[in-house]
């Protein structure tokens, strides 16, 4: 790859991948708007990756807005805080998207709540100044966020905290904040670049001060001319540089991202760090701006609501907790023709149908597909053509990886590397054969963690 | 059964909202490239090679192309019945097998010999070891070895001779035959062209190369076999050269004469015998052109590309084996040391 993305070490892509279309059509062009404010959130209590968190309110007791409902455990872990002002009732279990039963704090509103504009205005307005970051300790950056709650809200909710904060053993060269958001349908990312590029700014100032890096670049894929016009616009002036990169799924993937803006390849079951790199995601900068300079927790978040299924898709500024169903209800329900609902993207989204499910601070948004979308070839033989080996971005085999955990050839498929699979959906999106090899590979990781837990 | 399920699913919706269902990720799928349209592109490839065929050949390349088509899909029929499995016609494999048996036959062979090909092709080639996707030789080529063993006279240099069509120059001994016994040359021109005798399909290496690039642009066969093929041609073929620089049979003549490109577009590219990735379909290519090579020069056969296939073919997991891609960011040993 002899290119090079004019200011940067890397080609502005990586190897392999595929182009799903981008649909994003459906909400680009509509602006954040504030959700009514909920009779009831349910606000799970493992919502990020590590350990979950701990419930230190009691049913009856009445929690205010931003008050913390229930307390980290752990190093990776955090904090979760009441998104309204309300009553706590009994714990109950939950279903997530994911799969994952997790027990829930029941919150009933109670009293008067922030509002429309007003919400509007304490989570994304205000202002954003871009000197801030030098007057901040790095420590007190890390002790805001992880105060704070904030998990990574691109979809993965690793806990801020743990990358965005000081470390000497493995400094930091390079903060990479994704503006990607590579997963077709999917608009909250971008709407925040357009709609609070100052706040992404200020935000990723002080974590980078966090980090003490010396260079902060926010990628943006170059299907969203408006999010490079806004963003490049608020970082003049500024440490900031904005690397436009090319259309590609998966491009918001770390090491991808890494990869595509500083050519460096994070090895199999290795961190960002490993190699000077931490990547962060535009929404969970504002929250970290939020945080340090407001000492505000992570209460609310914006998801899109979006698809060919949905009457009116949206993007929308939502509390934690409120369920998807009144989110699909304020977007006017579905079409007849909606066939299947996901929590996330289309690409490594969960299918789900009870509607009763909580947002979580993962999840970027509500995909509705319609029986079009979700059409596919009949299941036939493979045919060893390789193309699933042709867009693998991980470089992997996955026909023969899926092979090997249908007959549960676990020793192979752990030749083959199994667990460098990052799961993206590549490989069966693109199979002639209409294989379900993400879900067969999937299977053959369980089956392993199975044998390694005996 | 499924269009009443269908049918329910609709007076479902009718009364109660959408139907939803859940699947694992991804949801969405690339349609416009599937194994049937895979097969249907390989059928829409050999319009050339058959059109010139019938041109150069007329009722002779007919004749063999029904016995073929309809033997192959007689043999898919039977055994996979026997095996007690759906009969998968739609799926166009077995009518690939017999077209591109037939076009590996001469004219004039009689019609038992089709038949027995294509039966061996399908049965001992394809259903014995699982049906599409399972077996490890090219089903087509295990036909015509069984063949010609079998049907030494109808299949070797003299089974061409007697073929008669519309080109004069088909009455007479194919031009690899040709050159290695009487050291006659066959113009250029001729070879590209295809108007000389030889099996159905291999004369016209224009009408390979117009059906070889759309399979590749279209990606239904991998770029890298052909590839590798003719650069371990092209390099063979210029060491003979550089070896004997009297000889008139030059590197073209090597590219353009025989079975060679109709092998390395259609033959060698079926994926199922063929490697997993880019880096392993390059090398197999490279060996099925250099075993040509060595067929070609050195041994009492005049062509080489149905050996060359079929040993290869047999390298394929060994291939693979070898060629385990290394994943996304491995480090060198060595570096990490």
């Amino acid at each position: 790859m002899g290119l090079k993305l004019a200011g940067f070490e890397g080609s502005g892509t990586f190897a392999k991948g595929v182009h799903p279309p981008g649909h994003k059509n459906f909400s680009q062009d509509a602006p954040i708007e504030v959700v009514p404010a909920p009779a009831k959130v349910v606000v799970p209590l493992m919502q990020n990756i590590g350990a979950p968190s701990e419930c230190v309110v009691k049913a009856k007791q009445d929690v205010t807005f931003g008050e913390m409902i229930a307390k980290a455990t752990g190093f990776v872990s955090v904090p979760i805080h009441s998104p309204i002002n309300g009553k706590v009732q009994k714990v109950l279990n939950v279903t997530l998207p994911n799969g994952r039963h997790v027990p829930a704090v029941p919150i009933k509103a109670d009293g008067k709540q922030l509002e429309g504009a007003a919400l509007m205005e304490e989570i994304l307005g205000g202002d954003w100044p871009k000197d801030a970051a030098d007057k901040h300790d790095p420590k007190a950056i890390s002790a805001a966020i992880s105060a704070a709650g904030i998990v990574g809200l691109g979809g993965a909710a690793f806990p801020t905290h743990v990358k965005i904060m000081p470390n000497d053993k493995r400094p930091v060269d390079a903060l990479l904040i994704n503006g990607c958001e590579c997963e077709p349908f999917l608009t909250p990312d971008y709407r925040i670049m357009v709609e609070a590029a100052d706040a992404v700014v200020c935000g990723a100032l002080l974590a980078g001060r966090a980090v003490g890096a010396k260079q902060i670049v926010v990628g943006i894929e170059a299907n969203k001319p408006k999010a490079v016009e806004s963003m490049t616009r608020a970082a003049q002036g500024t440490s900031v540089k904005i690397a436009v990169l090319k259309t590609k799924y998966p491009q918001g993937s770390e090491k991808h991202l890494i990869m595509a803006v500083m050519k460096r390849k994070v090895p199999p079951g290795k961190l960002p760090l490993d190699v000077g790199a931490a990547v962060s995601n535009v929404g969970t900068v504002v929250a970290v701006a939020r945080a340090v300079l407001r000492g505000k927790p992570l209460t609310h978040r914006v998801v899109c609501v979006t698809g060919g299924g949905i009457v009116q898709p949206k993007n929308l500024l939502v509390p934690i907790g409120i369920s998807y169903g009144e989110l699909i209800e304020f977007c006017g329900g579905l079409r007849p023709e909606a066939a299947r609902i996901v929590s996330g993207g289309p690409m490594m989204g969960f299918a789900f149908t009870d509607m009763e499910m909580p947002v979580t601070k993962g999840a970027s948004g509500v995909t509705v597909l319609t029986r079009d979308d979700v059409k596919k070839a009949e299941e036939t033989a493979c045919v060893r053509c390789g193309r699933c080996v042709d867009v693998c971005p991980l470089n992997l085999v996955p026909s023969k990886l899926a092979v090997a955990s249908r007959n549960k050839n676990l020793e192979v498929a752990e030749r083959y590397n199994i667990f460098t699979c990052l799961e993206c959906g590549c490989c069966a999106y693109t199979c002639p054969a209409g294989l379900p090899l993400v879900q067969l590979i999937r299977m053959g990781k369980a089956a392993i963690m199975a044998t390694r837990k005996k | 059964m499924n269009e009443n399920a269908d049918k329910k699913a609709e007076a479902r919706e009718t009364t109660a909202g959408p139907v939803l269902q859940t699947a694992p990720s991804p949801h969405l799928s690339n349609e416009s490239f599937t194994t049937r349209r895979m097969m249907a592109d390989v059928l829409i490839a050999l319009i050339p090679v058959v059109g010139m065929a019938v041109y150069v050949f007329g009722m002779f390349a007919v004749k063999q192309l029904v016995i073929c088509l309809v033997s192959c899909l007689a043999a898919e029929a039977i055994f996979t019945r026997m095996r007690k499995r759906p009969i998968p016609l739609g799926d166009g494999s077995a009518a690939i097998t017999g077209v591109i048996l037939a076009l590996s036959l001469p004219g004039p062979a009689p019609w038992y010999v089709g038949v027995i090909a294509s039966f061996v092709a399908i049965g001992i080639g394809k259903v014995i070891f699982g049906g599409l996707g399972m077996n490890i030789f090219n089903p087509a080529m295990v036909g015509r070895a069984f063949v010609m063993i079998a049907f030494a006279g109808a299949m070797a240099a003299s089974g061409y001779m007697t073929a008669g069509g519309a080109v004069d120059a088909v009455s007479q001994a194919t031009p690899l035959t040709l050159f290695q016994q009487e050291g006659v040359v066959t113009p250029l021109l001729k070879l590209f062209i295809g108007t000389t005798n030889g099996s159905l399909g291999e004369g016209s290496a224009l009408a390979c190369l117009i059906g070889g690039a759309y399979l590749c642009i279209r990606r239904t066969a991998s770029w890298e076999i052909p590839a590798g093929v003719i650069l371990a041609v092209v390099v063979c073929a210029g060491l003979a050269s550089l070896a004997n620089p009297d000889s008139e049979w030059t590197v073209l003549h090597h590219l353009f004469g025989g079975a060679l490109l109709f092998g390395a577009f259609y033959i060698a590219t079926d994926p199922v015998t063929s490697p997993l990735t880019s880096g392993g379909k390059f090398v197999f290519g490279l060996g099925v052109g250099a075993i040509i090579m060595l067929l070609r020069i050195f041994s009492g056969y005049p062509e080489g590309v149905m050996f060359a296939v079929l040993l290869m073919n047999a390298m394929t997991p060994l291939i693979n084996r070898w060629m385990i891609p290394k994943p996304f960011g491995t480090v060198k040993v060595e570096e990490a040391a």
